[in-house]
């Protein structure tokens, strides 16, 4: 029931808007859905907390602790955004960038790309996972070529060549993962293709065949949570689009990408019975992290550089998962959701700075805390947050993480401590100026949308100085779920 | 007669990565849908599973008919009949085909031997065909053939999982058909944007977006 709600609200809303999605009182409309959608997955929430992991539908979905927590979050960050965007997309609007049709096209897809989102992440299905995240794709290739110029019409080329490419690897591995159960499961009927019935048997799947399946698993999933080399696409994708695009783009689909990496990891873990696939993941991360580190210096666009951010934190998280074990596996779980969390938040902010620059360019933002006081502290806080200073939640869980790694894989401490050293370093030099600089240009002639800014950025700090403990049972839970090699 | 139709295929992807003209990509690509169509009706009627003939009618309607008429039309209203690949060296191309399909063999190597199918033997040359159009994307810069490299690499993948499983179950491949129908029909919305910003398909205006 549940379940239902949760799905078929945002696919209601997609419908909707795409008749109604020009109107005056669509942006309303578009947050009122994205409440809908939230309430259902808090009432989901809810329910599994009380009553443990469900099966609904013959299996085809299924809800525990590890992607519960994944749906609160996205229904969440889903109605922020949705919040910040009813303002932005106004003055954008008024501004003539978006015309009445486009802007139809953006609420519909908008409500899509979330149907999308949490059909991948509740679906107990391989083959529907890869459905819905190649449609979560194809939902947003216009989206980010919403604006029409020469540049956003490139990077919507680029995230959908490549994002395509990966994801047609992503179908051979899961060919392969099909083709190692069927003989165990059976062809009638979709059994081979239900992780928890994969799941119940992984260690009598053919390991070398799973092996294989898991190379162009994560290597075509992995171009979806942008792990370097398989990036490009992301820094231009999350640039070019509008504001409230590259929130959930980073907030959100890349989680989701991560997480069905995770998934196919636990399998083939099993299925190998060694460390190679939680050695890949963290080959990918730290490259992911290192290189996001020398990239960010060299941005002068302010949604590229915390675009190449999302990069490096992804490789943390990445990383984390990789190492395995009770401790990394709920450190990179938090660190998930307060990355997600904070790097809206940042987004949001960032998007009302450049709307009042006139341009993405942060030479010329300055001054941002003098005119728009309430824009530049949203934005210094959250830089603040991402960059993992105590109290916010993101040090509790980089810290989580580098002791671990110093306990369980010393040669990549230095590199990540360097890593996070560097991108403070580059991304602070480069916001102190635009928030404290010598103020130029105008007022914002708006009242910004704060309030998501704050809320996400008060829950990060709340997370950071103390987690309940249901929240943390959850995250054991999880933790314990993806498991690891002793 | 599988292994007559894995070698057309092979062929067919040859004759892609080595055609310039833009038109010409199109109908190769429909007689791999052809291919793919009778390949999946052999298996079918030497097997008698059932749900392959619904899946040899689905890729004759999507592949054959759909996805060839859409492409039709989307190059007589752009206007790019006559387009043909200027920067295409087609001797280094054939060569690194070559190696590709070496590779692909050997990487289907050891799962070949696990599979029970009749099909078994041609899983390395399903391979070979979505590594070859891979190299064709690579080495494309009209957007057209950019897309039908895309396009190719599903059939490949398609014939992938008829050989080595006898496909995906129903649903599934249902899911994965639709998906490459919006693609299609999203990237026409977008191939009239590119013109309308550029006047034309050409790749090499989309190269602005690097890191300095």
């Amino acid at each position: 029931m549940e379940v239902a709600a949760t799905l078929l609200l945002p696919l209601l809303g997609a419908l909707v808007l795409a008749f109604y999605g020009a109107r005056r009182a669509a942006p309303e409309v578009n947050a009122a859905f994205s409440l809908a959608t939230l309430i259902a997955a808090g009432a989901l929430t809810a329910r599994v907390i009380a009553d443990g992991p469900m099966l609904v539908w013959g299996e085809q979905f299924f809800v525990d602790s590890f992607n519960v927590f994944l749906v609160a979050l996205t229904a969440f960050v889903g109605f922020t955004t949705a919040l910040f965007s009813r303002p932005y997309m106004r003055v954008e609007r008024d501004h003539g960038r978006v015309t009445a049709r486009r802007m139809r096209l953006y609420h519909s897809m908008y409500q899509l790309f979330m149907a999308t989102m949490l059909v991948a992440l509740l679906t107990n299905n391989m083959g529907v996972m890869w459905i819905a995240l190649e449609a979560a794709t194809l939902s947003t290739v216009l989206l980010v070529s919403l604006y029409r110029t020469a540049a956003s019409l490139e990077a919507a080329w680029k995230y959908f060549i490549l994002c395509g490419v990966g994801i047609a690897q992503a179908l051979f591995g899961t060919i392969l993962l099909y083709f190692a159960a069927e003989k165990l499961l059976g062809a009638d009927g979709m059994q081979a293709l239900l992780w928890t019935r994969l799941d119940a048997i992984k260690m009598q799947l053919e390991p070398q065949v799973l092996g294989l399946a898991f190379v162009f698993l994560l290597v075509g999933y992995g171009t979806k949570v942008g792990l370097v080399p398989l990036h490009s696409w992301l820094p231009d994708a999350h640039a070019e689009g509008p504001t409230p695009i590259s929130a959930v783009l980073s907030g959100l689909l890349l989680n989701v990408a991560l997480y069905i990496v995770i998934r196919c990891k636990v399998l083939v873990e099993g299925s190998l019975g060694s460390a190679l696939p939680g050695q890949m993941l963290m080959g990918f991360g730290i490259l992911s992290v290192v290189i996001a580190a020398l990239f960010l210096y060299r941005q002068r666009d302010i949604k590229r550089l915390f675009a190449w951010s999302s990069i490096e934190h992804m490789g943390i998280i990445t990383f984390a998962f990789g190492m395995g074990g009770p401790v990394a596996n709920f450190a990179a779980l938090l660190h998930m959701t307060l990355h997600s969390l904070t790097k809206s938040a940042i987004f949001f902010a960032v998007g009302h700075a450049a709307q009042k620059a006139g341009t993405q360019m942060m030479d010329d933002i300055r001054g941002l805390v003098v005119q728009n006081p309430t824009v530049g502290w949203g934005l210094m806080l959250g830089t603040i947050a991402i960059l993992g200073v105590p109290p916010f939640g993101v040090f509790a869980s980089e810290f989580l993480i580098l002791t671990t790694a110093m306990q369980q894989q010393p040669w990549a401490a230095p590199l990540l401590l360097a890593a996070i050293g560097i991108a403070f370093a580059a991304i602070f030099g480069q916001v102190q100026p635009m928030v404290f600089g010598e103020p130029n240009g105008r007022r914002l002639p708006h009242p910004p949308a704060l309030i998501p800014v704050f809320v996400h950025l008060g829950l990060v700090l709340l997370l950071g100085l103390y987690i309940p403990p249901w929240l943390a049972d959850w995250y054991r839970g999880a933790a314990a779920l993806i498991g690891a090699l002793p | 007669m599988i292994n007559l139709c894995a070698a057309v295929l092979l062929l067919l992807s040859f004759a892609m990565i080595s055609q310039r003209r833009t038109v010409a990509l199109v109908d190769l690509f429909t007689a791999q849908g052809v291919t793919l169509a009778v390949s999946t009706l052999v298996v079918a009627l030497g097997t008698g599973q059932r749900h392959m003939y619904y899946s040899a009618a689905l890729t004759f309607a999507l592949k054959v008919i759909v996805l060839p008429v859409i492409l039709r039309r989307l190059i007589r209203r752009l206007g790019v009949q006559w387009e043909a690949e200027s920067r295409l060296d087609v001797t280094v191309t054939m060569i690194i085909g070559l190696l590709v399909v070496i590779f692909a063999f050997g990487l289907a190597e050891p799962i070949s031997a696990l599979a029970t199918t009749v099909t078994r033997s041609t899983l390395g040359i399903a391979l070979a065909v979505v590594l070859l159009s891979f190299l064709m994307m690579i080495t494309r810069r009209k957007a057209v053939s950019q897309v039908i490299g895309f396009l190719a690499m599903e059939n490949g993948l398609f014939f992938a999982a008829a050989s080595a499983t006898y496909g995906m179950p129903m649903l599934i491949e249902f899911g994965i058909a639709l998906d490459v129908l919006v693609a299609v029909f999203v990237l026409g919305v977008f191939f009239f944007q590119i013109r309308e910003q550029f006047d034309s398909l050409d790749l090499q205006h989309l190269e602005s977006l690097k890191e300095k």
